[in-house]
């Protein structure tokens, strides 16, 4: 569906995106993910001819992106980081704009976005009076008017409350299931609750790119398991847990009323019903026992510190 | 044909715009009260039912007020981001242009129409000579779309409206005042009066509609239009 090989693109003597070559398949959710200044905003201009690689080259379905900006322009549907929307237009005169200019018949095409976006009370409401999270509706809409085979959405979430995050990614989820998705983020767990792949860039160049759990697991090779007990002191439970089959290490967690330990584990190996026959032998009451998959936040620290470029 | 169309949407969105803001309103109303105020201060001393006044002051009025309307087209745009939406439109920059070109001169057109009282009230108190009446709306409207290509001109360049302003103000001024001061200049440079827009306009004003002087308004356009569109794309 689109594929992009060797992009590249400076701003005087600032690398924004250096030699980024990805593929992403129809039906896809795709999250492209990086620090601030990554270069997530700049692929994303590229992507929708905003911007001009200084080398490389884009495909989009059957178009190239230099050679056939309208034709690629009409397959995408592009919102932009905090939905830059004409303020003074009410929402129904900017959405019948849009869709007038790609050319599709518009009202019909209006109710219906209006109800998938949730602000069909809204349609004559000034653009410049509306909430940030009814903004960033309406910009969806305006992305999707047209019904293009690809969305791309620039940081979709940010600036929302957590309830309004909660919406907008159920309604990612919802269209990522007839369309192709492509969203960028500095928010990890938007990542793991939205997309099926992930891309994570750093300082202009892709570190990994992979199916979101493929990427857990890869990197999940430890576990940590948060165990609180009473009726024994920290030394006895660390002695006890470190007699366990599979734990790597043990360490101490405050806890005002509790002994709290994290136990390390190592890859497979299943400890957790060890643990609740050895403090029920021992006497030891189980208040809370709690197993963390290394999550893709570590991973994405692995790979954007430190110097060298992370490997999958 | 489809170029054409969607220069078109962009032209309605953008008078629109225009209209939707009590700008457009303070801008004609005062256009309005002074040309008519210099066209009436010595109208009944003359007794003469011709609009020479009106039309010799037109210009000076327009490099003042063409930017004022033009300051906004790319400027606000690119201030508030939403550039970046319409330039991911299935639109190129050719279109983005012409449309804001075209607003910008339907919204002088339309400042000026108030004026065809004054024509009305000519023909009640008198007989004017339709001919220069004519040559000067043609004119106005030929000098309003040049003024106006400078100033989308000048809006393409900064994000500060201001700027905009000031830079159109500067190049319409400098054009008006060309043919004026090259009587000073020496001999050689003579040739910099064919460049003054007041020149062109005072003859289509006089009734006489001359190749010479559409081709001038023409082209200022187009080269202030393809100017443009350069800028745009040269930033992506």
């Amino acid at each position: 569906m689109i594929s992009a090989r060797g992009l590249t693109k400076s701003f005087g003597d600032l690398v924004a995106v250096n030699n980024v070559s990805f593929t992403i398949r129809k039906g896809e959710i795709t999250g492209i993910l990086g620090p601030n200044g990554a270069g997530k905003t700049t692929t994303l201009r590229m992507l929708t001819c905003y911007l001009n690689p200084d080398a490389g080259d884009i495909e989009i379905g059957d178009y190239n992106v230099r050679e056939h900006p309208l034709e690629v322009k009409k397959t995408i549907g592009y919102l932009p980081e905090s939905a830059p929307l004409y303020p003074d237009m009410l929402v129904y005169d900017y959405l019948s704009y849009v869709s007038e200019v790609h050319g599709v018949t518009a009202e019909a095409r209006i109710a219906e976005m209006g109800k998938l976006c949730g602000i069909t009370e809204v349609m004559h409401k000034n653009i410049s009076e509306l909430s940030k999270g009814y903004k960033q509706r309406v910009g969806l809409a305006h992305a999707m008017i047209h019904d293009p085979e690809i969305l791309i959405l620039d940081e979709p979430t940010s600036g929302l409350d957590p309830n309004q995050i909660v919406e907008i990614r159920n309604l990612i989820r919802e269209i990522g299931k007839k369309k192709t998705v492509i969203l960028s983020t500095h928010i990890l767990p938007e990542v793991e609750a939205t997309c099926d792949r992930v891309i994570i860039i750093d300082r202009g160049s892709i570190v990994a790119d992979d199916r979101t759990e493929i990427l857990q697991k890869a990197h999940g090779k430890e576990r940590r398991i948060t165990v609180k007990i009473s009726g024994a002191d920290y030394a006895a439970l660390s002695g006890a847990l470190k007699d366990l089959q599979g734990v790597r290490d043990v360490f101490q967690v405050q806890d005002e009323h509790l002994t709290a330990a994290v136990v390390v584990v190592d890859g497979e190996s299943e400890i957790r019903p060890g643990i609740f026959t050895m403090a029920g032998e021992k006497g030891w009451v189980l208040y809370e026992m709690k197993q963390e998959q290394m999550s893709l936040e570590h991973i994405f620290r692995q790979l954007t510190q430190g110097g060298s470029h992370g490997q999958i | 044909m489809d170029r054409f169309n969607r220069a078109f949407i962009i032209m309605r969105k953008e008078l629109k715009a225009y209209f939707i803001s009590p700008i457009a309103y303070i801008v004609i109303a005062l256009f309005v009260i002074f040309t008519g105020f210099f066209f009436f201060k010595d109208f009944f001393y003359f007794n003469q039912a011709e609009m020479r006044n009106f039309f010799q002051l037109l210009p000076l009025m327009f490099t003042f007020v063409v930017p004022a309307v033009t300051m906004r087209l790319f400027s606000e745009e690119r201030q508030s981001g939403s550039l970046e939406i319409l330039m991911t439109l299935p639109v190129t920059s050719l279109d983005v242009v012409a449309g804001k070109f075209l607003a910008g001169t339907v919204f002088t057109a339309v400042m000026i129409a108030p004026t065809l009282l004054y024509v009305i009230t000519l023909l009640i108190v008198g007989s004017p000579d339709p001919g220069p009446i004519i040559g000067g709306y043609i004119g106005a409207i030929l000098l309003g779309g040049a003024y106006t290509s400078i100033g989308v001109l000048a809006s393409s360049l900064s994000r500060n409206q201001v700027i905009g302003f000031i830079t159109a103000w500067a190049a319409c001024f400098s054009l008006w005042l060309v043919d004026k001061i090259v009587f000073f200049m020496p001999s050689f440079l003579g040739f910099l009066e064919y460049l003054g827009s007041d020149t062109h306009f005072q003859n289509i004003s006089k009734g006489v509609i001359d190749t010479r002087d559409i081709i001038y308004f023409v082209s200022i356009m187009a080269l202030c239009m393809l100017a443009t569109v350069k800028t745009l794309d040269e930033r992506r």
